[in-house]
């Protein structure tokens, strides 16, 4: 009974306490595991959150590495000038540094929560591919802002930021992670959320029912980007070093490819998506060369053979059936 | 002053280039209404197959005149990018044609990719010299200015691919059969177009283009390498929807529109306090700009969606 009506609820505490326990055992984990595990973790909350966007509400974004990187940056920056002194008042030690982190990570997040409003609401008057190069253009333009700031300033220009403070741990990633989950899953189960499959299914039939479909965009964007946001900070907080290169055209199609392996529209999908495909990468290192050949290859063959996903979306399926 | 001008004739040819690749994405548009994001791999293409076209054939064709080896050396990769563009429609694109456009373009973006990766990985990642195809030389011309013999030769090329690209367009059958299709596909069909040749065609002639397209650019910029295509490719995109997607003559327009803007930033962003590296931003700002205020380009014609 309990479980029937807080179903989801006891499932994010769940995911909450094993990831606090795993992390009191972090140690003795191999780093080299341990490095895999935070990747895929980030990768969940990136390919999860593109999912809102790409997915659930059917608009294509080519541009997630974006507000990552507005997420990455702004944490990272707020850390490196700010930190020690802010982690001094906090009364320091484990508590106060952890506090800096969660409000470098909130910083980062809402910065690229308001880009994400910002790329939104001009986007909407799109639809499919136009908003997918413009999104690709956000991206760029970002790239090369961060790229050309100046080298001396807190951006770094074009070498980026490094000696970051490695905050980011397992418990960090996977609370996030379980929290991008939920919230994803639990607004598209809302009576609210319906209006981003709406908007995904049949836009025009949407707003002759009366359902403010901009306001859906917008929403999906901004709740996208700020998980993007905090998925970047995590990841500068795990590499330590940044710099605009890396979040390009490249990273966002990363992402892309989780969503689409992964199924779009469906959360479980995603995530696995994202799992298989960190853990694939680490493997195919040792041929680099190849790594993105096979991915394009999947890519294009996926969307010849079966665009649903791997795992497509069960509700989806069972209405296909019925019509 | 004399800069200004100097600045205006860079991004002319520089802008030439944008608009015969924009063209390529105008009528693969025109027809089959999506995005061929990988054009400017085919772009790239074009370059290597130059790149190793001279080295293959310079032995033999080093009796004749410069001139003669560089018009068959382009030709030759011409054919080799409108080839290519024919396959990769065959085996990408055509057993999607029924799809959402939204497949179809991820599709693309997998195609460039994998031209990409496969590029790098046969040819290697490290940039390589162009070979001067016609010896260079810089003349100074009226008033200071500087012009050099591959800038004119570019632009006098590129002219005359224009000129003929509208023949085909306007004066052939198979031009006729692309336009028929483009404004109905349904009806072109009835009337006894063969769709899949036509699109297969217009891959083909778009492709060439873009293939002298890389060629160009690696004349005026000699240095090559697997991801040249990119930025090129979507500056030549936003060319296209500058001057209104699908429309030949407005991707002449805003392939030099873009061109010259770029050039102008690159030149004097500095004076203004900006870093010329924020030229590469610059279509994507025109793009964002375009879309926002006159989402059917400079000389396209609004487009009425039905429902």
């Amino acid at each position: 009974m309990i479980f029937k009506k807080y179903g989801t609820q006891l499932l994010l505490l769940a995911a909450l306490i094993v990831s606090l326990v795993v992390s009191l055992f972090t140690d003795q984990i191999d780093d080299y595991y341990m490095d895999i595990a935070l990747n895929a973790g980030i990768n969940i909350i990136l390919a999860v959150s593109l999912n809102l966007v790409n997915g659930h509400t059917g608009q294509f974004s080519l541009g997630h590495a974006a507000f990552m990187a507005v997420g990455a940056y702004g944490s990272a920056v707020l850390t490196l000038q700010a930190g020690a002194p802010m982690a001094a008042a906090f009364g320091g030690g484990v508590f106060g540094h952890g506090l800096v982190f969660v409000i470098a990570l909130l910083v980062g997040g809402i910065f690229a929560a308001l880009l994400g409003w910002m790329v939104g609401v001009p986007s909407l008057r799109l639809r499919g591919d136009y908003l997918a190069i413009v999104t690709l253009g956000f991206n760029e333009i970002i790239r090369v802002v961060f790229t050309n700031t100046n080298a001396d300033g807190p951006f770094g220009g074009a070498l980026g930021l490094k000696g970051i403070e490695p905050y980011t741990n397992f418990f960090w990633v996977f609370a996030i992670a379980a929290v991008s989950v939920y919230v994803v899953g639990s607004m598209v189960n809302s009576t609210y959320g319906r209006g981003f499959l709406v908007v995904r299914d049949d836009e025009v039939a949407g707003e002759s029912m009366g359902i403010n479909t901009v306001r859906y965009k917008v929403t999906a964007f901004v709740i996208g980007a700020f998980f993007a946001g905090l998925a970047g900070g995590l990841y500068a907080h795990l590499r330590t070093t940044i710099s605009a290169e890396g979040f390009g055209f490249l990273k966002s199609v990363d992402v892309v490819v989780m969503v689409i392996l992964g199924g779009m529209g469906s959360t479980l999908g995603v995530v696995i998506a994202a799992v298989v495909l960190t853990v694939l990468n680490e493997y195919l290192r040792d041929f680099e060369q190849y790594r993105m050949i096979v991915f394009s290859l999947i890519l294009i063959i996926m969307m010849i053979v079966r665009p649903q996903g791997l795992l497509p979306n069960v509700v989806l399926q069972r209405k296909k059936k019925t019509t | 002053m004399e800069q200004f001008i100097q600045q205006l004739l860079n991004g002319l040819f520089l802008g030439a280039i944008y608009a015969l690749i924009a063209l390529g994405y105008t009528m693969v548009y025109g027809v089959l209404r999506f995005i061929n994001f990988a054009h400017g791999d085919v772009f790239m293409l074009g370059a290597f197959a130059g790149y190793y076209l001279h080295k293959a054939l310079m032995p033999m064709m080093s009796a004749l005149p410069a001139p003669v080896s560089a018009v068959v050396i382009l030709l030759l990769s011409m054919l080799i990018c409108g080839v290519l563009g024919i396959v990769i429609e065959l085996l990408a694109y055509r057993p999607l044609r029924s799809r959402p456009r939204l497949n179809v373009l991820i599709t693309a973006i997998g195609v460039s990719l994998f031209l990409e990766y496969t590029a790098q990985y046969i040819f290697g990642a490290t940039q390589r010299p162009f070979p001067e195809l016609i010896p260079k030389k810089t003349v100074e011309g009226l008033g200071g200015l500087y012009v050099s013999n591959t800038q004119v030769i570019v632009l006098v090329a590129t002219l005359l691919l224009l000129l003929a690209l509208r023949f085909i367009v306007m004066k052939t059958k198979m031009g006729l059969a692309m336009r028929a299709l483009s404004l109905n596909p349904t009806a072109a069909t009835l009337m006894g177009v063969n769709n899949s040749v036509v699109i297969s065609f217009t891959f083909g002639l778009g492709s060439a283009l873009a293939g002298a397209g890389g060629i160009f650019y690696a004349s005026l910029y000699p240095s090559i390498e697997p991801f040249m295509g990119i930025l090129p490719g979507l500056k030549a995109f936003v060319a296209a929807v500058l001057g209104g997607i699908g429309n030949i003559p407005g991707a002449a327009l805003g392939g030099m529109i873009i061109g010259i803007t770029e050039t102008l930033v690159a030149g004097y962003s500095q004076d203004i306090g900006i870093p010329s590296g924020y030229k590469d931003g610059v279509a994507f700002v025109i793009l964002i700009l375009i879309l926002l205020f006159k989402p059917s380009g400079l000389l396209g014609k609004v487009e009425r969606e039905k429902v």
